[in-house]
């Protein structure tokens, strides 16, 4: 791994984190309940990023699972929420 | 063919960058607009074009050993969840608005 990769590895990583430290505010105190659920799923796409990047940094792709479970969950509590607001039930 | 190494490296370096920074002003704007629907388009970057950026670097990077099918399945997968979840929210701030103004014209905080 050249150092190039290795700088851009942790700078990637640093964004996410910050990208997410960011979104904590909105997620807290946001003015409505939807700017939370949208915080919410901003995270975990952030989260699902971070381990992406951390697939390349331990050099194993098993890190792809975990992230793909990462995205439907998610996409499923993202949407379930959603339909909560929506309707006032997730099962209807 | 350490060349060819190198270059990859340097071109998954440069999309990782881009994908961080992507991010970074993603949540700059969930934080900064001012109103929800503008607020909503600040997430869609990252969910589509920063995270074809990180999968492609990690495509790139194990291009040998596995040949970017899993990569490609994540970024599929968001590419489908991210309208589904945005249309989803959308609806559900338009009826909550609409609901509020019914019950009570006064509050406008949604």
């Amino acid at each position: 791994m050249t150092p190039l990769l290795s700088f851009s590895l942790v700078a990637a990583l640093l964004c996410f984190a910050v990208a997410i430290v960011l979104a904590l505010p909105r997620l807290l105190r946001g003015p409505a309940a939807q700017d939370r659920i949208l915080a919410l799923d901003f995270i975990a796409v952030n989260a699902m990023l971070i381990v992406l990047v951390l697939g390349i940094r331990h050099a194993s792709t098993m890190y792809f699972e975990a992230a793909l479970l990462m995205a439907l969950f998610g996409f499923v509590s993202a949407t379930a929420m959603a339909k909560f607001l929506f309707r006032g039930e997730v099962i209807e | 063919m350490t060349d060819l190494a190198t270059f990859a490296d340097a071109i998954a370096a440069v999309l990782l960058l881009a994908s961080g920074a992507l991010s970074l002003v993603a949540a700059l704007g969930l934080l900064r607009l001012p109103d929800f629907f503008q607020r909503m388009h600040a997430p869609a970057m990252v969910t589509t074009l920063g995270t074809w950026c990180a999968a492609l670097a990690s495509i790139i990077h194990f291009w040998v050993t596995d040949f970017g099918l899993r990569g490609t399945v994540v970024v599929i997968l968001l590419g489908l969840t991210a309208p589904v979840t945005t249309v989803m929210l959308a609806r559900a701030t338009l009826f909550r608005r609409r609901a509020a103004e019914v019950s009570d014209p006064g509050e406008t905080g949604l």
